[in-house]
């Protein structure tokens, strides 16, 4: 049967046109149910044996509408709900309002445990309903909801044994018109409090009914219609929001402002009206009498969470709460010094959020605040709680839960679902529970999550598409079908110790014209992951693998990434080989590339490499070998540094774990060899010829990866700072960069020159994945590498790019390869290369944040005492990099009293809050307050670069109160120089008299200190067992 | 996910279709009086006339070829056959080269030895186009040319037939084919199952197009029942009216 479906629309242009659409209604969609046999469904879905609810008489089957799937995405999500009926009017629905929310959906659908099932009503001859006269499209869909729940219920009515189906639908009107039909149908949580499941019950969605007091709070979000109009006009400027990891009160979204691509900073509670990180907003550009020019505050707002447990205990007083808050943020402002007009000129533009285009929400790993818990002990009455996020960027969230108890001190995963202008803080649902906090797996899943990292096990869909020989496969006379077999060449790896996926290897021949061959042997992956099978997808997904301290998580299944594609020593192994001939100054003669079989004769590591090299002894072709790479490589190095390669710095550190517990017992700094920088020099040389290669055959598609030029802007501060010590950074090309960083050297101070480097890597450009039919030719170039094309080839096994680069190569010196729009796509490249940008992205950061979770373990319990030195100064505190173990702190520029005693010890040195040093703009430092006479520097100053030697220990001054609250964070505490009320007394500065006069007075009020509350007892203990090492 | 779903996971393409399947076809013949022969198909939305005069003297005696006819292809889209009007000029590249390839299509099958020194006119009139132009064209040519009386070998049956999502498909309509799927149109001689016409403008690669050819060919021989059925219920009208 044929319908036509007309409809009117506006294209791109602007025009006004009708569209017509064919419509076919058809006989054969079946309802998927086991126990019919009247349907022709070849695998039904729904079992025959369904939910049991006491709401209903009979067994049963779900059929949600829109807004269950909308609003209880994650409580469908759960295993308990199973056999639902998924409509095709809801799907479409749910996919035009939320696609995030559409994928989730289609997952749970090809997830066969969970038996939803899609019927296609729309097409289905006896449920398709035409549009009345006068009716909504949303009334349209409610209808047709309810005339496919009543097909059902005709269908299966003479079904033995009895079934039935309910409708699931939150909307009263709908359920009361489903009445009238004579239908089962049920609110979502009368459903699920008719089955007893506490978890469930938690996950509902909040309604309003958390909403205490009718104050407003934020000024109302405009219309989507106001706000397009707006950004149309310029009046708005749209942009993706980012919220400061300092301080989650403020924002700044990057967007094009009068032609200028500038970063729009947002501040305050008022200004960022709700907005959460990551949300697409629209903003209004403040007058500018209201912009600022300060540098990034650190917001201590400690004054403001007192004020929200009050508010929380008697709910009444939330007026007073406002009041308090905005103290503290009027005290912020008081710190930062009145603007002058020139600098109004330089600073950036200041903006408030008026309305949201998209939300970001996902689901947020945190904790539950102990305080906002005020039921007894055991208690399953429901309470609405507070819910801090790890991120700092998230704000509160504020939900509802009969388990408080029990989930206090474990790490739990919330949702936001609503954030009304009543409401301080968005209401959102609790999602589950991941377990202990301190734990250490629980606290990786939970920065695997932080992280958006993909860590569960692989599906046994994706493992069916290893080799069905599995750990037995080994090459077969077959496979050297157009392969090159370079069995018999000298091929070994070079890899760190303890590696297991080693995906490349090298070898060199001398030949007789006096030129060697050498050749970079890469696993070849792309031998067993096939594009689109379920292993490609789910390899393209996770995008690569991510490295923790004590795991990794694979993107390919083990058996590939350690076994089949690892080239191991002494096994026949596939690979894709880049073999070039090199002339004795380390210069390209012809390169060509090919699909092989190589033998590895070793697989060494740098550091039985470089005894190889040094060993004069060994005397076999291997070794004799690894020299010439090793002098062809270092050929190879200097003719790149002299093109303008940065040499960059990391403060990387590695640890040593304990055999069986996992735990740090020492750290080291990660230290480079010769035999790092030649495996180096080869893949890039590689990653260079294969990109200049796949760029020809693909001019339009080609995974290319560039690093653009740091714009200038980012070098400010570090050029002043530098100009102190007379030293001048020449950032405009990468060649005078490197030679500047090279000659920045201070004989006084041996680390100045890494330091210097560190600090220029934070001042480069993120480098990015990119389709070479996105950017033009000049901006493929790679800064740090000095090259004018650049890609990714040489790691198969853990990034994903490179399996598509293989593809590509593949591709292109085999004519006779079969190959899809994958590689030609221009628009898949490009969403392709986004999602393995933000992988890597995330990736590096999860892997930061593991090695920070093990810093934190290794400190457990110690106070030590470091040389550091500042590196970046903020309105009122600073921030220390200590060389030895790679880590950073914040020091507080504020005064700091002993905790908890009240106003009156202020006599011994500033009051607590007020700041001691003040930001200087001028000098970017900070400086005591005092006034010194003009000319002369004042008393105290912190700079750039200056070494301190600072405290550190573990802060147990948690948020949330004590055990199970924020993740435990390094302390570090100033030593030298003194600065009074910032300052700690330690063993290295006990001889410095400022410190002991401290002390001296400090000695008589420390008793007072005891009064203080508890969730400052830790800060209070470091402070009196600095204080008694000093007298003893 | 900005892009339409063309074919979800149960199965079904934007229409309600199943990949195979192809639309719902009404065809008539001899709609014009004043045409030797004349046609009109439905396929779905894609509406198409067409006329055929001829065989009849050749206009230009210099293109007369002295053993066989001429075929002449005149194709006009109309300006109200989309959603957005559009007029296109008689010049335009596009639908000269599909005329040609109608021509190409019928030089051979047409017995032209049968009619030396003359020529047969076909126009073609697009009055609504949604998907699969060349394939409506082609086949109202074969409905016409039969309804005019002229004497071909076989019938031509057109279909095409793309991969949407990963799966090979039938007889595309308007969104299927602008949402950059790689398209082939075939003409089949149904009873012979020879191919007289590939035409094909994106790629894809040779180890796909066997599939979709195959496809089409099955396409190709549905289409022949329906267009069969259409002469045999106007020779059966015609057969009645001698009666009488």
């Amino acid at each position: 049967m044929l319908r036509q479906k007309a409809f009117v629309k506006k294209t791109k242009s602007g025009k006004v046109v009708r569209v017509v659409k064919e419509h076919y209604l058809r006989d054969d969609i079946w309802c998927s149910l086991e126990a019919c046999k009247g349907c022709e469904h070849t695998e039904p879905v729904l079992s025959s044996t369904p939910n049991i609810s006491k709401l209903f008489p009979l067994p049963h089957y779900i059929i949600p509408d829109t807004n269950i799937f909308i609003n209880q995405i994650d409580m469908m999500e759960k295993p308990q709900m199973t056999n639902v009926i998924v409509l095709q009017t809801v799907l479409e629905e749910v996919k035009h309002l939320s696609p995030s929310i559409y994928k989730r959906v289609r997952d749970m659908i090809t997830d066969r445990e969970k038996r939803f099932y899609v019927f296609s009503n729309e097409h289905h001859r006896e449920t398709f309903i035409e549009k009345l006269k006068d009716e909504s499209p949303n009334d349209r869909n409610d209808r047709a909801i309810r005339v496919a729940t009543k097909w059902y219920g005709n269908h299966i009515k003479d079904l033995k044994p009895s079934v039935s189906v309910v409708m699931m639908s939150d909307d009263s009107a709908n359920r009361d018109k489903a009445a009238a039909d004579s239908l089962q149908a049920a609110s979502a949580k009368q459903y699920i409090e008719s089955l007893d499941d506490t978890e469930l019950l938690d996950m509902l969605t909040s309604a309003t009914d958390l909403d205490e007091g009718n104050r407003i709070i934020y000024a109302e979000h405009l219309t989507p219609l106001h706000l397009s109009n707006g950004i149309k006009n310029g009046k708005f400027y749209q942009g993706k929001i980012g919220i400061s990891s300092h301080n989650y009160l403020e924002g700044s979204i990057f967007t094009k402002v009068n032609g200028q691509e500038t970063t729009v900073l947002i501040v305050g509670r008022e200004n960022l009206n709700r907005a959460v990180d990551g949300d697409i907003v629209a903003v209004e550009i403040l007058p500018k009498s209201e912009w600022r020019t300060t540098p990034t505050g650190v917001v201590v707002d400690e004054e403001e969470e007192e004020a929200e447990e009050e508010s929380l205990r008697k709910e009444k007083k939330e007026s007073t709460e406002g009041s308090s808050e905005d103290t503290v943020m009027t005290d912020a402002d008081k710190s930062s010094s009145e603007p002058t007009p020139e600098e109004l000129a330089s600073s950036q533009p200041y903006a408030k959020v008026v309305g949201i285009i998209r939300r970001n929400w996902r689901q947020y790993c945190g904790f539950i605040d102990r305080k906002s818990v005020h039921t007894p002990a055991g208690s399953t009455a429901p309470v609405n709680v507070m819910f801090y996020a790890m991120e700092t960027k998230i704000p509160k969230i504020k939900f509802r839960t009969r388990q408080a108890h029990s989930l206090l001190g474990q790490r739990v995963i919330v949702a936001i679902d609503s954030w009304p202008k009543t409401s301080r803080y968005p209401f959102g649902h609790f999602v589950r529970s991941l377990g202990e906090a301190g734990d250490k797996s629980t606290e990786t899943e939970v920065l695997l999550l932080e992280h958006d990292v993909p860590f569960h096990e692989f599906s046994k869909q994706v493992l069916s598409f290893l080799p069905t020989e599995g750990e037995n496969w080994i090459v077969q006379p077959e496979h050297f079908v157009g392969r090159e077999d370079f069995r018999s060449l000298n091929v070994c790896s070079i890899d760190p110790p303890g590696c297991t996926d080693i995906d490349d290897a090298l070898h060199v021949t001398p030949l007789p014209n006096g030129n060697y061959q050498v050749g970079v042997h890469i696993a070849d992956v792309t031998h067993f992951v096939k594009p689109g099978n379920a292993m490609d997808l789910e390899a393209a997904s996770r995008g690569t693998t991510v490295y923790l301290v004590d795991k990794r998580i694979d993107m390919l299944p083990g058996l590939l990434g350690t076994n089949l594609c690892s080239l191991r020593s002494n096994v026949e192994r596939l690979a894709f080989s880049c073999i070039w001939e090199l002339n004795d100054s380390a210069e390209i003669v012809s390169v060509r590339f090919a699909k092989s079989v190589i033998a590895s004769k070793a697989s060494l590591t740098y550091e039985e490499a470089q005894n190889r090299i040094d060993d004069d002894r060994m005397q076999d072709d291997l070794t004799k070998g690894i020299r010439t790479l090793n002098m062809l490589a270092k050929k190879l190095k200097q003719r790149r540094l002299d093109l303008g390669a940065l040499t960059l710095a990391s403060p990387e550190v590695r640890f040593s774990l304990e055999h069986d517990t996992q735990d740090p017992v020492d750290v080291e700094m990660k230290e480079l060899k010769e035999t790092n920088a030649l495996v180096e020099e080869f893949m890039l040389l590689a990653n260079i010829s294969v990109a200049r290669k796949i760029f020809e055959k693909f001019p339009d598609s080609a995974m290319l990866r560039c690093h653009p030029t740091p714009p200038a802007a980012n070098f400010e501060k570090l050029e002043k700072a530098v100009a102190r010590m007379n030293i001048q950074i020449d950032h405009s090309t990468s060649k005078t960069l490197s030679d500047s960083l090279d000659n920045a050297v201070l004989p006084e101070e041996p680390y100045f020159n890494k330091l210097l480097r560190i600090m220029t890597t934070r001042c480069m450009m993120q480098a990015l994945y990119f389709c070479s039919g996105a950017k033009t030719e000049q901006e493929f170039r790679h800064y740090g590498l000095a090259t004018d094309i650049y890609t990714h080839f040489t790691s198969p096994i853990r990034r994903y790019s490179d399996v598509m680069v293989h593809r590509q190569l593949y591709a292109a010196i085999d004519s006779s390869v079969s190959y899809g729009s994958e590689l030609t796509d221009k628009e898949d490249m490009n969403e392709l290369c986004a999602v393995l940008n933000h992988r890597n992205r995330m990736a590096q950061h999860a892997a930061r944040s593991s090695v920070e979770l093990f810093t934190h373990l290794f400190f457990k319990n110690k106070t030590e005492e470091e040389e550091g030195y500042v590196i970046r100064i903020l309105k009122n505190a600073f921030i220390v990099l200590v060389p030895k173990y790679g880590i950073e702190g914040i020091v507080y520029a504020s005064a700091k009293v002993p905790k908890g005693s009240k106003a009156e010890n202020g006599s011994n040195g500033p009051a607590a809050g007020q700041a001691v040093l003040v930001y200087n703009p001028d000098t970017d430092s900070l400086q005591s307050t005092e006034v010194v006479p003009e000319g002369e520097p004042p008393k105290v100053q912190i700079q750039l670069f200056q070494k301190v030697m600072v405290q550190i220990t573990i802060d147990d001054d948690l948020k949330g109160g004590g055990e199970g609250g924020m993740r435990q964070k390094l302390k570090m505490e100033l030593l030298k120089p003194w600065i009074e009320g910032i300052s700690v007394q330690g063993e290295c500065n006990k001889d410095d008299p400022a410190a002991v006069a401290h002390v001296t007075a400090l000695a008589t009020p420390a008793p007072q200190a005891k009064a203080g509350s508890d969730k400052k007892r830790g800060g209070q203990e470091t402070q009196k067992r600095g204080g008694k090492r000093s007298k003893a | 996910m900005s892009r339409v779903e063309l074919l979800t996971p149960e199965g079904l393409r934007v229409d309600g279709r199943r990949p195979a399947e192809l639309r719902k076809i009404t065809s008539t013949t001899s709609v014009l009086s004043q045409a030797d022969g004349s046609a009109y198909i439905e396929h779905g939305n894609t509406k198409v006339l067409a006329a055929v005069y001829g065989p009849c003297e050749v206009r230009h005696r210099a293109l007369a070829v002295h053993d066989r006819a001429i075929i002449n292809v005149e194709l006009n889209v109309a300006p109200f056959s989309t959603s957005e009007r559009r007029r296109r000029t008689k010049t335009d590249k596009r639908l000269l080269e599909m005329s040609s390839f109608v021509k190409q299509t019928f030089e051979a099958v047409v017995m032209m030895n049968l009619y030396p020194r003359s020529q047969i006119d076909v126009y073609l009139q697009v009055i609504q186009h949604d998907g699969a132009m060349l394939q409506a064209c082609i086949n109202a040519t074969t409905l016409a040319l039969i309804d005019a009386g002229i004497a071909m070998s076989d019938y031509v049956c057109a279909c095409t037939a793309g991969w949407i999502e990963r799966e090979p498909a039938i007889d595309l309509n308007y969104i299927e084919e602008s949402s950059d799927t790689s398209e082939v149109t075939i003409a089949l001689l149904p009873k012979s199952g020879k191919v007289t016409l590939v035409q094909m403008e994106s790629r894809l690669h040779v180890d796909k197009l066997e599939e979709l050819l195959s496809l089409a060919r099955d396409g190709c021989q549905q289409l022949y029942g329906e267009l069969d059925r259409t002469i045999r219920d106007r020779a059966e009208d015609l057969a009645k009216k001698i009666v009488v």
